[in-house]
């Protein structure tokens, strides 16, 4: 199964590299990564996809807590969440299909953020699900390039991931 | 006041209390040498930073404080990175020091530059590279903090030379803030009453007690905790001197080398208490049929342990002292255990033996060791099969008395290790249980030994083979011995050479006298005993069988 | 052909035409140890990893030919990291195979498991973790390519013991596949003619090169660079034995401990060619005051090379041979003297030289001695340090590739095993290690291995009871505070050599010298020769840390 973690991480040089090199000696698969910057500069958050069973998810979070610079993790797998990806596909266009294509675009609230003479640049965000019929209405015209970001979430509601507690009610 | 960023490391380091340094020179660690010269710390010099790593290591492990070593940049650090291995393995709290090439050749591929920080990421339990010399101090407390709290590991600090040689206020930092870095202590009062109802249900239970013991200063609260459940206790290699070898309810070592009793003991239990062990492939073979009736309670201060390789019935996550307190303080003694009684008739009808013939034996000769230090030794080993025989044949009795690279397995561990015991034990005698091959390693270190006039006495068990390797051959491939022979210098020259004392011992009869005689010598001494070329480490579980399959 | 991995693996190597491997072995590599029982295929056995690693880099760096290395998982394959970042930074081609524990126990902190792949990943060109047994010999193909075409390197293939005894369908890939890996040969020749009007505008050129010359066989065609536009050609301490020793272009070695007149040269140069170098900061000191008023042509057949630590004016891509051959055609032949005779003038004022007239025998004077006796002519291999120095500033050496030592890294304890590698990759050849009293005692256990392989190696152990470099930096940075330098205690080096089973000598005067040494190089078998030699003596000249290399002092 596909669990997705939340990881708060300090915001040091080589962090990634820790995070990579221990998926990658213990054996874990990562699906997708994604890193950025939070709402405090000394803080980064991974948002880490990984395959595997109860016993991989428990060895995956209990070594990733022994990294000193892992702050908290958080699998919100369980959890109400809201997850987005970004993803950027170049598909092939004469004039004639723009239009399909610009419906289409519509359907998926995607937006063009590029034109060229025979090529069509689409931006579009959603959850995994919406992105794979995304690019599964746009493979006919032909995908000439195809980017993705990996998945972000975060938790609904009042819960968050935050430097205190877990999934604590901000009450 | 200002000081250079090598007068706060000497600083910071005599404010975690360090008293020994073992390390070796270079370019980029001068301005460091230079603090040294003016510092109340000793240092040892090594012949090869391989040895200073070990060293720190044995320094480690026979005092429990942590052991630090330093090194310069590129091959010095590249050079330290086996002895860090090791001590991660076996969890030896350790801060290895090493010079970088200034921060403005950095990712250069500049002269004598390794991305040690890159290198050793999975090896360390947590590693620095100063860019600052502002942030020296406080990385020296939490490489400190981190390498001796929780499960004990190596922390390595790299510092390139700008750095060691730039100006900075030296503050105390004051205490360690690491929001990343937790540790329970105590255990969950819940996971402690099931343990406890668990302990009370079984009627044979087996204590599994490892390193964890032994780091986590719990030998007393072991002792009790067995005398109380009249249950055996069977320790891994790196528990060895955990529990009392000579107690009648020691079962000695348990796993692939282990006691027949040790096995039977642990496939018949219903309970195994393992305490502050990891269920390792040596220990487990295959790991299904590994006490396979048995309800499995694992205490470890690592979280991350618990479930890695078995599924464990009751976790309990905590310091290990701590936690068989709680659950001692909650047991009734035992007046009574067929189960124990059974384990004794084990004892008497599956001792480990040999068979004489005349020809000097590796058993015999750690047996005659044992005979006259009486236990009263600390003991260093290499790897191989002597480190299986002074594991069978010599009885530790007491917490740090047993030195040796378990999870690692390093060749060449033992004989600067063993300089590392005598440095942190200057009044004792430590013995050096090694083989020709081992030895052989890292005998350059016999330079340090006399150097420093640490009378470590050396006992070489000589057969001109890698032998485990060999028996290996043997048993599993048909005695083809592909390039496991392996000639090596006449060991009594050798130390001549060095101006130690050299013996060579060819039959049982002298084995006394000669160790006697070594002990006497008040510098290093090496004694060469060329022995029985193919005995083998029996018993043994062939790989992949259960671990009451034994051979021999 | 239906057979394990392991067997698999031995045929792979039949197909590399490997000759030799140095190895030790262990649990982990033990079916490959078996499959290699019945080849014959050389195993040399060493007396620790690092020697297995440093003596297929020696054999290598004589060879020409990659280096294969054995070792087991664990500290088997911990004890390889010095030796392949030791390679890595003098770019040598090595294969090296660890064991490593069953896939299923990867991840587990197995007995004897280390991340290797993980941990030399900053060290090697490229590793491999094979898990599936059906790759094996693509990677081994592969791993052949990357470890001697291009920039050569060190490359690592780590193999779980349960994928050695796997059984597979062996067929050896014709074929490399590597969508990423693609060196470029041949320098683009817009960039060449660019080139060869530089030179032909230049009044004040210098040839400055490297290991890489040695490295792509380019040494033909440096000497006739060097004669057609009569430019002096300086070495770096990995490109010395590129260029005859005793040609008068020659300037010997430049930068930290380069001659004056290498380091005068180019400073004043017009024109700097560097010629697979890398601008190293050994060679650049103050790296602003580096060949201030130069144009630059560097050529390197690694991109990431040009413009890493210096700005390039004319930067070629390609492998030295072929970008010379390219360019020489373009060239004309030049007679102007002036710079030539600037160039004498400095040479003349400013010689190498040592003081003779105090009754001290010094560790120059045996490495004169030593060339006088093999006429330059010898394979020499050094260690790291002081007695280094001196080889690469007294050792005129002849032929390309026979100075073999630790440039990059700097591995004290590098040199007894890769002589023990260069000897047995050119065993009709003289091989001479000069070391020092530390360096020789880091992988002394080597000893053992040249004895049983009945190698006639001769050791030349330039003693001056120190670590005489570290000493020397003491001196000059630290006010002469000297502090973990002086070894206080040695272990007599001629009873020790004994103790291996090798003739032992000591030298203690010049007479000495005169009268011994040519004996002991001649004497059969592996001899150890220790010369008690001045141990205040310092490297000379120097450029103080910091400084521009004009500004060498004497210490």
């Amino acid at each position: 199964m596909r669990h997705t973690l939340a990881v708060l991480v300090e915001n040091n040089p080589g962090v990634l590299a820790r995070v990579a090199g221990l998926f990658s000696r213990r054996g874990f698969n990562i699906d997708s990564l994604a890193v950025g910057r939070t709402e405090n500069p000394d803080v980064s958050r991974m948002t880490i996809v990984v395959e595997g069973d109860a016993r991989v998810l428990e060895q995956v979070t209990k070594q990733l807590h022994k990294l000193v610079d892992v702050i908290k993790i958080n699998d919100i797998t369980a959890d109400e969440y809201v997850d987005r990806e970004l993803v950027l596909i170049k598909v092939n266009v004469d004039p004639a299909q723009r239009g399909e294509v610009m419906q289409i675009a519509d359907v998926f609230r995607a937006r063009i953020v590029d034109l060229g003479r025979k090529t069509l640049t689409l931006e579009c965000t959603g959850n995994d699900g919406k992105i794979n019929a995304f690019e599964e209405s746009l493979r006919p015209y032909g995908i000439k390039e195809l980017v993705r970001t990996g998945k972000i979430a975060m938790l609904r509601g009042s819960k968050y991931t935050g430097l205190q507690d877990n999934g604590a009610r901000d009450e | 006041m200002n000081k250079t960023g090598a007068q706060i490391l000497v600083e910071s380091l005599l404010a975690e209390g360090v008293d020994t340094i073992f390390g070796y020179p270079g370019g980029a660690v001068l301005p460091i040498y230079d603090a040294l010269y003016d510092a109340d710390l000793r240092h040892i010099l090594t012949r090869h930073e391989q040895g200073a790593a070990h060293a720190a290591d044995g320094y480690a492990r026979a005092s429990g404080k942590p052991g630090v070593c330093l090194a310069t940049s590129g091959p010095g650090a590249t050079n330290l990175v086996t002895g860090i291995a090791n001590a991660y393995m076996d969890s030896v709290p350790m801060v290895a020091i090493t010079g970088q090439v200034p921060t403005s050749l950095l990712g250069r591929d500049s002269f004598q530059e390794a991305d040690i920080t890159g290198i050793t990421l999975p090896i360390t339990k947590h590693n620095y590279l100063v860019k600052d010399v502002k942030d020296l101090a406080r990385t020296v407390r939490e490489a400190f903090y981190i390498a001796t709290t929780g499960r004990p590991g190596p922390v390595l600090i790299d510092i390139p030379r700008d750095v060691s040689a730039g100006m900075a206020e030296y503050e105390d930092p004051g205490p360690v803030q690491l929001p990343g870095y937790h540790i329970k202590l105590e255990p969950d009062p819940e996971q402690v009453t099931r343990a406890v109802r668990a302990i009370e249900e079984s009627e044979r239970p087996v204590i599994y007690a490892g390193g964890g013991v032994i780091n986590g200063g719990a030998h007393e609260e072991l002792l009790r905790l067995a005398e109380m459940l009249l249950a055996p206790v069977a320790t891994t290699l790196m528990g060895l001197g955990g529990f009392p070898g000579n107690h009648p309810l020691s079962v000695g070592m348990l796993g692939m080398h282990g006691s027949k009793y040790a096995n039977y003991a642990v496939c018949e239990c219903d309970l195994l208490i393992g305490v502050g062990v990891r269920f390792d492939d040596r220990v487990t073979s295959k790991i299904e049929e590994f006490a396979p009736n048995a309800t499995v309670i694992h205490i470890d201060i690592d979280p991350a342990e618990i479930g890695k390789n078995v599924g464990v019935d009751i976790p309990v996550v905590g310091d290990v002292r701590c936690s068989l307190r709680k659950i001692i303080e909650r047991l009734q003694p035992r007046l009574e255990s067929r189960w124990r009684d059974k384990i004794f008739n084990w004892k008497k009808e599956y001792p480990i033996e040999y068979v004489e013939n005349g020809r000097l034996k590796p058993q015999e000769v750690i047996q005659e060791i044992y005979n006259v230090t009486r236990g009263n030794v600390r003991v260093a080993t290499d790897v191989g099969q002597h480190q299986m025989w002074a594991a069978h044949y010599y009885s530790y009795d007491r917490p740090r008395t047993f030195i040796t690279s378990g999870g690692l397995g390093t060749m060449g561990f033992g004989f600067p290790a063993a300089l590392g015991v005598q440095v942190a034990c200057p009044d004792e005698n430590v013995v050096c249980i090694s083989g020709d091959g081992s030895f052989q390693m890292n005998s350059q270190e016999l330079a340090t030994a006399v150097h420093y006039n640490l009378p470590v006495k050396v006992a070489i068990i000589n057969n001109g083979y890698l032998g485990m390797v060999r028996q290996w051959q043997e048993l599993f491939y048909n005695r083809r011995y592909a390039y496991t022979e392996i000639t090596g210098p006449d060991f009594v020259k050798l130390a001549e050479a060095y101006g130690a004392a050299g013996m060579r011992v060819t039959k049982k009869s002298e084995i006394r006298e000669a160790m006697e005689e070594a002990l006497r010598i008040p510098k290093p001494v090496v004694i060469d005993f060329p022995i029985e070329r193919e005995e083998n480490v029996l018993p043994m579980v062939p790989p992949g069988e259960p671990i009451n399959k034994m051979l021999g | 052909m239906e057979i394990t991995v392991a067997e698999a693996l031995v045929k792979c190597l039949e197909q590399e035409q490997v000759e030799v491997i140095f190895g030790y072995p262990g649990g982990a590599i033990l079916p490959v140890y078996d499959a290699l029982y019945h080849s014959s295929i050389r195993h040399v056995l060493v007396r620790h990893e690092q020697g297995a690693v440093h003596a297929a880099d020696g054999y290598a760096r004589a060879t020409g030919k990659v280096g294969v290395v054995m070792a087991t998982s664990g500290p088997g394959a911990t004890n390889l990291v010095t030796g392949i970042a030791n390679a890595y930074m003098d770019s040598v081609p090595l294969v090296l195979f660890t064991g490593q524990v069953p896939t299923s126990q990867v991840g587990t902190d197995a007995f004897q498991e280390v991340d290797i792949t993980g941990i030399t990943m900053p060290v090697t060109k490229h590793n491999y973790l094979v898990k599936d047994a059906a790759q094996l010999p693509r990677i081994v193909r592969n791993a052949f390519h990357i470890a001697s075409t291009g920039r050569p390197g060190p490359v690592l293939i780590d193999i779980p013991k349960d994928v050695a005894q796997t059984v597979i369908d062996f067929k050896y890939p014709e074929m490399v596949q590597l969508r990423g890996y693609k060196p470029t040969y041949r320098g683009h020749p817009n960039k060449i003619a660019e080139a060869a009007r530089l030179i032909a505008a230049s009044e004040r050129p210098v040839i400055y090169a490297g290991g890489g010359i040695i490295n792509s066989r380019a040494s033909q065609e440096l000497l006739a660079l060097a004669e057609t536009i009569n430019a002096p050609v300086t070495n770096t301490f990995m490109g010395l034995s590129s260029f005859p020793g005793d040609h008068p272009l020659f300037l010997g070695m430049l930068g930290l401990h380069g001659t004056r007149a290498a380091n005068l040269a180019v400073t004043n140069c017009d024109l700097l060619i560097a010629l697979g170098a890398r601008f190293d900061d050994r060679v650049t000191g103050k790296i602003t005051e580096f060949a201030p008023n130069a144009g630059v042509i560097h050529v390197d057949i690694d991109p990431a090379e040009i413009g890493k630590n210096v700005q390039v004016h004319v930067p070629i891509v390609g492998d030295v041979k072929q970008v010379l051959q390219e360019l020489l055609a373009r060239l004309e032949k030049r007679n102007d003297t002036r710079w030539l005779e600037q160039i004498q003038a400095w040479k003349e004022q400013y010689p190498l030289a040592y003081r003779r007239d105090d009754g001290e025998l010094k560790p120059q004077y045996v490495v004169e001695k030593l060339y006088e006796i093999t006429r330059g002519d010898a394979v020499v291999a050094t260690d790291v340090g002081q007695h280094q120095m001196w080889v690469a500033q007294y050792y005129r050496f002849k032929r390309p590739g026979s100075l073999i030592s630790s440039g990059g890294l700097g591995t004290m304890g590098f040199g007894l095993p890769a002589a023990v590698g260069a000897q047995i990759g050119l065993p009709g050849e003289r091989v001479i290690l000069v070391t020092g009293d530390g360096s020789i005692q880091m992988t002394m256990q080597e000893l053992a291995t040249a004895v049983e392989q009945e190698l006639p190696l001769k050791i030349i152990i330039l003693n001056n009871y120190s670590l005489g470099m570290v000493r020397q930096l003491q001196q000059l940075y630290c006010e002469g505070r000297y502090i973990a330098v002086d070894f206080k205690f040695h272990p007599d080096f001629e009873l020790l050599a004994r103790a291996y089973g090798i003739r032992g000598y000591t030298l203690r005067t010049e007479k000495d010298v005169d009268d011994l040494l040519p004996g002991a190089l001649e004497a059969p078998g592996a001899v150890l020769v220790n010369c008690l030699v001045s141990a205040a003596e310092n490297v000379n000249p120097i450029v103080p840390a910091g400084k521009s290399i004009s500004e060498a002092i004497d210490c």
